[in-house]
C-alpha cells in the first residue's frame, strides 16, 4: 500500500515536472517586504502585465518588513530566492550587487525613463551602474488642516518669515497647537524636521554632493542653519512635546487639534482615512521670496533581478514593464504618497497626492543627505542626526554644538575620496 | 582480614548527569565560549582575524565607542543604586507588613503587589508611557485635580528625569520579587524566637530590627545580588519605553540597550558582531565581579543563625 502510494506520488511529480515546459509558460516570483501591497499586486499590477504577456506568469510573494533583509540574503546565498527582488535603497542593495547577487540593469530598456537622482539609491557610488528599477519615492513638506486655516483666515506660507508669523498667529489664537511634532522618537525631528527644511539651505544635490566630496562640512552655515531654524520650533510644538511620540503627533493632527504637520507623503492614505477635515500641503518655506526651492524626494523602493535566476529574459521583460509609465500609474494610484520616480507624466487621482507631486515641477529634488555613503561608519551619521535634531529642538544642545558633534563624528571615520565598502545589515 | 571488594565503576552517576550536562553545554557553555572568542576577533581587510584585545582597547579607549560605553555603564550604576535604595527597602517593608499575624486579606495584598512582576514588560512600558503622556495621560489631569498641575513635566522626554522615571517604573514592576523572597524568609522564623523576644519585652519595630532583620540578612543579601544581576542585564523595559536609541540624548542608555545597538545595528547602522561580543564580554565580566564580590566578601562575613 505504502509503496504504491509512493509510486503514484513520484509518477505525479514527474508528470507535473514534465508538463510545465509543455505549457511554455515562465513563472516569475517577486520577493518584497511590502505585504501591505499584496492585494494591489494580485488584483491590479499582475493582471495588467499578464494581459500583455500571456506567456509569463507572475507571483508576488512578500515577507514581513522586519525580516526581509535577512530572509532575502539567506535565500540568495542558498539559491532559493525569487527571480525578482524588491530593493531597499542604498547600502542594503548595493552590498547585494557587490556580492554579484543582483544583476546589472544599466542597459535595460526603459531605464532611460529615470533621472540620475532617481537612480542614485540603486546605483554604484560613481553612478556608472544601476541594478534596480526605481519604483517609488516619498516627498517631504508640510500638511495643514484646511478647516483650521479657514477659521483663522490664514494662508499657507511661502517664506520662512511668513511661516513663523503664521505660527505666531496660530499660537496667539490658542485653538490649535501650531505644529504637531514630538521629539521623543527622535527620527521625527531629523526626518520631518532637519531633512524636510534642510535642502533649501544646502541647495539640495549641490550641497549633498559637496558634503560627500568633502568640499563642505556640517559646520558650514548651509548645514548649521537648518538646526538654528529647528531650535525656533520648540515653542510652537504641543505641551510636553519632549515626550510626544510619532503616533501621538499623527493623532494630534488627525483629531483636528493641531494646525500644521511636518509630513512625509506616506501619510496621505492614513490621514485621509482618519481626518474628517480637508488636508492641504505646502512646501518647506524658502528663506527669501523668489529663492529656488529644494525638496526631499527620497527613494524608497525598487525592483531588481536575481543574478542567479534561470528566467533572465522573462524577468527583464517584466522589469522593462515596471520601468514604463503604465506601471507607474497603477502603482502610484494604488498607494497614494508613494510617488513614481519616472520622468514621464503620470496621472494621479488623489488630490492631495497631486498637489504634493506637483512640487517636483517647481523645485529641485534631492535625497536625504545622510543616506548615501555617509552612514557607513561608526558613529552613524543618520542616527547621530536623529539625536542632534531632537536635542536642538529640546533646547539641550546649541545648533553650533550639534553641528560640531556631527562633523567630528563623521571626520573620525570618513575620508572624502576614499572608498568605503557598503555593509549589509 | 578479608580483601575489600574492588569498587565498581559507578556509571550511573555519569548516565544521570549526562542529559543535564549535555543540554547545558550545548545551550549555555558553547555559545558563551563562542561569544568570548568572537570578542577577540575582528575583520581586517575583509578577513576575519584574531586581534587579541584590540576590540576592548577600542571599546574603552576610542571615543567612538567608549563615550557610549561609559555613559551606559554610569547610567546602569545609577539604575542599580536606585533599585537598591528604593525597591529593596520597600520590598522589605511590604514583606514585614504582610507577615504581621492577624492581618486580614494577606492573600489579596500579596497578589496585588506581585501582579506587576508577572506582566510583560511590553504592557508595563506601554501602560506607563500612556499614563505619563502629556497629551492623553492621566498623570497631568490627576495632578491638576489636586492643584499641582505645575509639577507635571514630560519626564520621559527630559534628559534630567528620564532615567529616574524609567527606574521608578522598573521598581514598580519588580518590587514583588524582594517582597516575596523576604516574606518567605520572615514566615520561617520560628514562633518560639518571637515569643522569647516578647517575654523579654521586645515588640513592634524594635522586634523587627533586633530579631527578625538579623535572621533574614542572608535573604536580603541574595535579593541584593539578584537585583544586581537583573539590573546589569536589563534591556526590555528601556527598549519598550524609550526605544533602542534610549533617548533623550542617550540619557536612559544602559549596557543592554548599548549592546543591542552595537550587536544588531540600528536603522542605517550596520550590526557589528565583533564589537558586540566585546560589549557582551564586558557585561559578563562586570556581573561576574559583582557576584564574586558578594560570594567571597559579603556572604562569608554574614552570620547565620540556627533557627
Amino acid at each position: 500500500m505504502k509503496t504504491s502510494m509512493l509510486k503514484a506520488t513520484v509518477a505525479l511529480a514527474t508528470l507535473a515536472a514534465l508538463s510545465s515546459p509543455a505549457l511554455a509558460q515562465t513563472t516569475l516570483t517577486i520577493e518584497s517586504w511590502r505585504n501591505d501591497d499584496l492585494a494591489t499586486w494580485q488584483e491590479k499590477i499582475i493582471p495588467a502585465f499578464e494581459a500583455k504577456h500571456p506567456d509569463i506568469k507572475v507571483v508576488f510573494s512578500p515577507t514581513a518588513p522586519t525580516e526581509y533583509n535577512s530572509a532575502l540574503s539567506a535565500k540568495l546565498d542558498a539559491g532559493s530566492a525569487g527571480d525578482l527582488v524588491a530593493c531597499r535603497p542604498f547600502d542594503a542593495s548595493l552590498a547585494l550587487y557587490d556580492k554579484k547577487q543582483l544583476a546589472d540593469l544599466s542597459a535595460l530598456p526603459g531605464m532611460e525613463n529615470f533621472s540620475a537622482v532617481a537612480k542614485t539609491a540603486w546605483s554604484t557610488d560613481d553612478g556608472s551602474q544601476t541594478f534596480c528599477v526605481p519604483m517609488a519615492a516619498v516627498l517631504h513638506g508640510f500638511m495643514y488642516n484646511k478647516a483650521a486655516f479657514a477659521e483663522l483666515s490664514v494662508q499657507p506660507p511661502k517664506t520662512e518669515a511668513e511661516f513663523f508669523a503664521l505660527l505666531d498667529k496660530i499660537k496667539e489664537n490658542g485653538t490649535y497647537v501650531p505644529l504637531a511634532m514630538g521629539t521623543k522618537d527622535q527620527w521625527e525631528a531629523a526626518t520631518m524636521g532637519y531633512q524636510n527644511i534642510g535642502p533649501n539651505y544646502w541647495k539640495g544635490e549641490e550641497g549633498r554632493k559637496a558634503l560627500i566630496e568633502g568640499k563642505q562640512k556640517l559646520t558650514d552655515a548651509d548645514w548649521e542653519k537648518p538646526f538654528e531654524t529647528l531650535a525656533k520650533w520648540g515653542p510652537y510644538l504641543g505641551d510636553g512635546f519632549e515626550a510626544q511620540t510619532y503616533p501621538d503627533s499623527q493623532n494630534l493632527f488627525t483629531l483636528g487639534r493641531a494646525a500644521i504637520y511636518p509630513a512625509g507623503s506616506w501619510e496621505i492614505a492614513t490621514f485621509e482615512a482618519q481626518a474628517d477635515f480637508e488636508i492641504g500641503a505646502f512646501l518647506p518655506p524658502v528663506q527669501n521670496a523668489g529663492d529656488t526651492c529644494y525638496i526631499s524626494d527620497h527613494p524608497d523602493i525598487a525592483l531588481g533581478l536575481n543574478a542567479a535566476s534561470p528566467n533572465q529574459e522573462a524577468a527583464k521583460t517584466f522589469l522593462s514593464w515596471v520601468a514604463s509609465p503604465e506601471f507607474a500609474e497603477i502603482y502610484a494610484n494604488a498607494a497614494p504618497g508613494f510617488f513614481p520616480l519616472i520622468d514621464k507624466p503620470v496621472t494621479l487621482e488623489n488630490a492631495l497626492a497631486k498637489e504634493i507631486v506637483a512640487w517636483r515641477e517647481q523645485c529641485q529634488p534631492t535625497i536625504r543627505s545622510t543616506y548615501q555613503i555617509l552612514s557607513r561608519g561608526t558613529p552613524n551619521l543618520e542616527n547621530e542626526t536623529w539625536t542632534a535634531s531632537a536635542n536642538v529642538i529640546n533646547g539641550t544642545e546649541t545648533p553650533q554644538a550639534a553641528a560640531e558633534k556631527l562633523q567630528k563624528g563623521l571626520d573620525s571615520w570618513y575620508k572624502p575620496g576614499e572608498a568605503v565598502p557598503a555593509k549589509a545589515n | 582480614m578479608t580483601d575489600r571488594p574492588k569498587a565498581r565503576p559507578r556509571w550511573h552517576i555519569a548516565v544521570f548527569l549526562a542529559p543535564a550536562l549535555l543540554v547545558y553545554t550545548v545551550v549555555m557553555l558553547v555559545p558563551l565560549m563562542q561569544t568570548l572568542l568572537l570578542a577577540l576577533e575582528n575583520v581586517r581587510d575583509g578577513q576575519r582575524v584574531f586581534v587579541g584585545l584590540d576590540n576592548f582597547r577600542m571599546l574603552f579607549g576610542d571615543p567612538r565607542f567608549s563615550e557610549g560605553f561609559w555613559n551606559a555603564l554610569a547610567n546602569n550604576v545609577y539604575f542599580f543604586v536606585l533599585h537598591m535604595l528604593i525597591q529593596n527597602p520597600i520590598g522589605i517593608s511590604l514583606a514585614a507588613l504582610l507577615s504581621v499575624p492577624r492581618l486580614r486579606g494577606v492573600a489579596i495584598y500579596r497578589t496585588a503587589l506581585f501582579l506587576p512582576t508577572i506582566l510583560s514588560f511590553v504592557i508595563v512600558g506601554f501602560l506607563w508611557k500612556l499614563l505619563l503622556s502629556p497629551l492623553w495621560g492621566v498623570a497631568p489631569n490627576l495632578l491638576g485635580a489636586v492643584g499641582l498641575k505645575s509639577l507635571f513635566a514630560p519626564w520621559l522626554g527630559q534628559e534630567a528625569y528620564a532615567l529616574t522615571t524609567v527606574s521608578l517604573v522598573s521598581i514598580w514592576q519588580f518590587v514583588g520579587i524582594p517582597m516575596m523572597l523576604i516574606y518567605a524568609a520572615l514566615i520561617t522564623i520560628p514562633n518560639e524566637v518571637i515569643e522569647a523576644a516578647e517575654c523579654d519585652g521586645i515588640t513592634g519595630l524594635k522586634q523587627f530590627f533586633k530579631i527578625k532583620l538579623p535572621l533574614i540578612l542572608p535573604t536580603i543579601g541574595l535579593v541584593g545580588v539578584l537585583t544586581f544581576v537583573g539590573n546589569f542585564n536589563a534591556f526590555d523595559l528601556i527598549y519598550a519605553m524609550q526605544g533602542a536609541l534610549a533617548g533623550p540624548n542617550f540619557s536612559t542608555d544602559i549596557l543592554g540597550t548599548y549592546l543591542y545597538r552595537i550587536f544588531f545595528g540600528f536603522q542605517l547602522q550596520a550590526g557589528d558582531r565583533y564589537m558586540g561580543a566585546a560589549v557582551a564580554t564586558a557585561m559578563f565580566v562586570i556581573i561576574l565581579i559583582g557576584v564574586c564580590f558578594y560570594l567571597f566578601v559579603i556572604q562569608r562575613r554574614m552570620r547565620r543563625y540556627q533557627m
